[in-house]
């Protein structure tokens, strides 16, 4: 038996999970549009390689990946493509992105998918390209791609690869679904990307509060009949957070400013594993979620299958939104989600959730009071940290204390400001002190290359003219020796060739007059 | 249908900054209804006077430097300071006491700072240091407990509040009072040489803090704060007492009993250095504060000039704070092997 | 002469501290010579902390010789480029207060970057000779094109330019560049987008 270990700090918001039904899984309905951002992952955007007009089939690669941090997109069905340009996107600043937008003619007719049953056989950097090309990228809600993360790291051995099935913020069922309906596909993906890393054991945690999921998944590996261990862990938000679940099932913690592999995990997403496993089994690009749309605005809260790229809006019509005059649609959950500027924004690669609540089920956030220290978010943080601290130094907007004090250690999970007597938005002061010190490091590089630049030319500059000079100089000397020596003296003869050709245009001009 | 622009979470947990000040102000009660058993009606007055006088400074001050002052005064933080000093103060110290002690701390001990959450000092505290350094007579005046005398009823209490020259004042030293002004009697017979210190710690004053006592228990599991500083400050003032014992003899300290019990000890262990604002920020930063602040309480109630020194072990503490704060830093996740 | 000092006992305590004051200020004296460190190093420190635009906003050829007047006492709120942060950086520094931006030397404005219409451009090679930081690539007769990565935003090649076929366009736009703002004291945590939900329509 695992011992269960405990992260510091952790909330407990009421979970609404059986709003949405978990283990209920059906199609969404193709919408008349599909809005494709070419940047729906960590990294570098993917580059068209369709123009306007061309038809698709689904699973083609309608994007390529523009080196190693990116990863490609594909049309999720088939038609053509209407249009290459800014359109919405699902993003907490309301801006809008470089989109594909693939007009669907309803057929769903696809590219022929080539996949290998027998991964085993296979060397896992191809395992890996296939990965890539897939265009999988971490699907809990980061984007982080796939292929990153599991190429081999050379200083450290991989023991463990660990799929997260925590899913502890509350309302999400996404990846209870996941487990429930699709627990054959996770187990045969867990295992080969256990294959891709090498590691030695393969480890699926999950929250005691999915049952049925732990009961499926359970039952899938005996199936199977692979060596994985399922391990079961009390309820707790963040525990589904990398560094919280590495913590709580090995008691180990992933060292500041390293990721897992640095401790021998690799830990991924459930969602994510079930691509891998489509990717290589089945040879299907990724081009569809589960997305979980719940909320009491809603008259039918259900997990779907979702094309990528589908309108936001399209969903909430689905599940029966009923809006009030100033409604919220959180993309995501109630923790860490951002509430949704424009509803023609698409679902992309990391959209687990929709939440349209009504203001009774979470009332609207009061105004903020001073803070009165009293240390209950430091009670709450999991990641140890001192979110009174980190306040009053994102105010004074003090980089260098805010360095000290850890800000990039913070996880951004919420629980500081779920528990926050004076109702502060702290999390948005981190999130806001991050960029801040994100954008003055990048302009600090700037300016330091700029200066560089400047002292380079002045130095040129400079160099050029004493060059000058010196020649001047040496050329002068060599005047001033020739003239000594009593020959030639070339600025007196060439006075005379001035002279003497001056006396020849006037004779040449008495000659003959103006014509 | 308009879309609201909110910032995550969108969910938030019970605990709010009036909910706090209320649970304060309700474990108070247990103390307030032992004192006035004791002590007649005169704390409770000085409470409800006093109140009124925070509620209306507050309400002005703020008002005027452009807060909205309805809700400064609706989380009950000016209240709670209000409450804290009247308890601190004689019961039947004369209206202008009150009104000075209350205005210099919502002024002085508050607003000056910026209000609510930046003040670096105990406000109750501030109030009370500057009564006890400017009015030293009248700080001293306490009332001899039910049962050596009869205690004033409520008219003669107000009198007392509103028309102090009228009234014979009847005062009685307090146990403290008495230790400090020893001299030749063993400990244990100083402890029964006089009705009112009973035995061991005080008639009246060992009853309210083990009232204040209960009221901070009750505020521990209502999780308004941590047990880190009134457990360390209660454990340093016994192990200093605990040292400074010397077997009872004429020069003792006093035994660690009766410094937990007598006094503003548990008091001040629930209800003043347990005050967020002021005080360290990390578990272990309250850990050495109410470490301290028992240690400063026992020297200066034995070595120093004052009866009792709470107020001023919390006011050299709340200095320290910072400091403390900047050298107890939790250890944060992923550097358990890093120097931080 | 120890009886007088003795005897006198106000000239003995001034001899004393005119002997110390002696003793000291040559040994200070001394190290001020021997240990003398060459140059003024805060001006490289200061130099360090400006945006390096070399755009001569600040009434100085460039970055370096403002620097060098900042170390030597001119005031730290003439430079518009590096805006708020860079003179609270520089009071930090040199433990001054902090003052707003000199309007007199021009505003805070959004980082921009230099563009060449290529389409009007002669190759004149003018706007290249007066980019303080070479980040305009070309030469006579061929297309001038600028480097956005190295431009500063100074705005010395836009005079130059005979045909005026330069434009300043914002550098930090975009999706790339957003950051999560600071909540604003006592403001509500939320607002309204008085939209029907499609941003499409009102546009």
């Amino acid at each position: 038996m695992r011992t269960i270990h405990d992260i510091h700090g952790g909330v407990h918001p009421p979970e609404r999970k059986e709003l949405s039904q978990p283990g209920r899984l059906s199609d969404a309905p193709l919408p008349a549009h599909l809005v494709l951002p070419l940047r729906q992952h960590l990294g570098v955007p993917a580059a068209p390689c369709v123009v306007v007009g061309d038809t698709v089939l689904g699973g083609q690669q309608i994007a390529e990946a523009q080196g190693p941090m990116s990863v490609p997109v594909h049309a999720p069905t088939s038609g053509s493509i209407v249009a290459i340009e800014s359109r919405p996107i699902a993003h907490a600043s309301g801006l809008e992105d470089h989109c594909i937008v693939l007009e669907t003619d309803g057929q769903d007719q696809w590219v022929t998918c080539v996949g290998t049953a027998d991964w085993r056989a296979e060397h896992p950097v191809t395992l890996v390209e296939r990965v890539k090309d897939a265009g999988i990228a971490g699907m809990g809600g980061a984007g982080f791609p796939t292929a990153v993360k599991l190429a081999p790291r050379p200083t450290r051995n991989i023991e463990t690869l660990l799929i997260n099935g925590t899913e502890c913020e509350p309302y999400i069922t996404a990846d209870d679904t996941l487990m429930q309906c699709h627990a054959d596909e996770l187990v045969e993906g867990a295992q080969i990307l256990a294959h891709i890393v090498s590691a030695d054991a393969v480890l699926i945690g999950i929250e005691d509060n999915k049952p049925d999921a732990i009961t499926r998944i359970a039952a899938a590996i005996e199936r199977s009949g692979a060596d994985i261990e399922l391990a079961t862990f009390p309820t707790k938000y963040p525990s589904g957070g990398e560094k919280q679940i590495i913590e709580i099932l090995t008691g180990q913690q992933v060292p500041s400013g390293g990721i897992p592999a640095d401790i021998g995990l690799v830990c991924v997403n459930p969602g994510t594993a079930v691509a891998a496993k489509r990717a290589i089994v089945d040879g299907k690009p990724l081009t569809h979620r589960i997305v979980t749309l719940t909320g009491e605005s809603l008259s039918t809260p259900q997990n779907v299958t979702a094309c990528l790229g589908t309108p936001i809006t399209w969903l909430m019509a689905h599940a029966g939104l009923s809006a009030a005059p100033q409604q919220r649609i959180i993309h995501g959950g109630p923790m860490m989600g951002f509430a949704v500027s424009d509803l023609e924004a698409p679902i992309t690669k990391i959209t687990n959730c929709l939440l349209a609540p009504t203001v009774t089920e979470l009332p609207l956030p009061e105004p903020a009071k001073p803070c009165i220290r009293c240390g209950h978010c430091a009670e709450a943080c999991p990641a140890s940290l001192l979110p009174q601290q980190l306040y009053w130094y994102a105010r004074a907007k003090d980089q260098e204390q805010l360095a000290e004090h850890r800000l990039f250690d913070c996880i951004e999970c919420g629980a500081c400001a779920y528990v926050c007597p004076s109702q502060i938005p702290l999390v948005q002061y981190y999130r806001a002190a991050k960029g801040q010190i994100r954008d003055s490091e990048q302009e600090k590089r700037r300016s330091d290359n700029s200066r560089e630049r400047f002292e380079a030319r002045q130095a040129r500059l400079e160099a050029g003219a004493a060059a000058r000079e010196a020649k001047r100089a040496a050329r002068k000397a060599a005047a001033a020796d020739k003239a000594a020596e009593g020959g030639f003296d070339p600025i007196q003869a060439a006075i005379e060739r001035a002279k003497a050709r001056k006396t020849e245009q006037d004779q040449g001009a008495d000659r003959e007059p103006a014509q | 249908m308009s879309l609201l622009k909110v910032t995550s979470p969108h969910v938030a947990g019970q605990s709010r900054v009036s909910s706090v000040m209320r649970d304060v102000l309700l474990a108070t009660i247990p103390g307030v209804v032992v004192l006035t058993a004791y002590f007649g009606p005169g704390t409770l007055v000085n409470i409800v006077f006093g109140g009124l006088i925070a509620v209306a400074c507050e309400y002005a001050v703020t008002a005027w430097r452009g807060r909205d002052p309805r809700v400064a005064i609706s989380d009950l933080s000016i209240l709670v300071t209000s409450t804290l000093l009247c308890i601190a103060l004689p019961p039947y110290a004369p209206w202008w006491l009150i009104v000075i002690g209350v205005l210099t701390a919502v002024l002085l001990g508050k607003q000056v700072f910026g209000g609510l959450g930046y003040n670096p000092f105990n406000p109750a505290m501030v109030g009370y240091v500057v009564l006890l350094i400017s009015f030293p007579v009248q700080m001293s005046a306490w009332a001899p407990p039910r049962g050596l005398t009869d205690v004033p009823g409520l008219g003669e209490t107000l009198r007392h509040l509103f028309a102090p020259g009228t009234i014979d004042a009847v005062t009685a030293a307090t146990p403290l009072d008495l230790l400090r002004q020893n001299t030749g009697l063993l400990f244990d017979d100083l402890m029964s040489s006089r009705a009112e210190l009973g035995g061991w710690g005080g008639v009246g004053w060992v009853q309210a803090n083990i009232a204040f006592l209960v009221g901070g228990i009750w505020l521990l599991y209502r999780k308004t704060f941590t047990w880190h500083a009134p457990l360390a400050m209660l454990g340093a003032l016994s192990l200093c007492a605990l040292i400074g014992y010397d077997g009872g003899s004429s020069e003792s300290g006093g035994s660690a009993l009766f410094h937990l019990f007598s006094g503003a000890t548990m008091f001040a262990a629930f209800f003043i250095i347990t005050d967020p604002v002021s005080s360290a920020v990390s578990n272990r930063g309250r850990l050495i504060f109410g470490a301290l602040i028992g240690a400063l309480v026992y020297l200066i109630r034995v070595l120093g000039n004052y009866p009792d020194a709470v107020a001023f072990a919390v006011l050299i503490l709340n200095f320290c704070a910072p400091f403390i704060d900047h050298y107890t830093q939790p250890k944060v996740y992923g550097t358990r092997n890093k120097d931080v | 002469m120890v009886a007088l000092l003795t005897d006198q006992p106000l000239l003995a305590a001034l001899s004393a501290l005119l002997g110390l004051g002696a003793v000291f200020g040559a040994l200070l004296g001394f190290a001020a010579i021997r240990f003398r460190v060459e140059g003024n190093p805060i001006s490289e420190q200061i130099n360090a902390l400006l945006p390096q635009t070399q755009c001569g906003q600040c009434g100085y050829p460039g970055c370096r010789p403002y620097s060098e007047a900042i170390a030597d006492g001119d005031t730290i709120n003439k430079c518009p480029p590096g805006g708020e942060e860079t003179i609270q950086a520089l009071a930090d520094l040199l433990d001054v207060e902090p003052q707003p931006l000199d309007a007199e030397h021009g505003t805070e404005k959004e980082p921009v970057v230099a563009w060449i219409r290529e389409a009007e451009c002669i190759g004149c090679t003018k706007c290249i000779q007066a980019c303080p930081v070479d980040a305009i690539l070309g030469a006579a007769k061929v297309m001038h094109t600028v480097i956005a990565d190295e431009c500063t935003g100074c705005d010395l090649c836009i005079e130059p330019c005979p045909v005026d076929c330069i434009d300043l366009i914002p550098r930090k736009s975009g999706i790339g560049f957003w950051h999560w703002p600071l909540p604003e004291d006592r403001a509500p945590r939320f607002d309204v987008i008085a939209t029907d939900g499609t941003a499409r329509d009102a546009a």
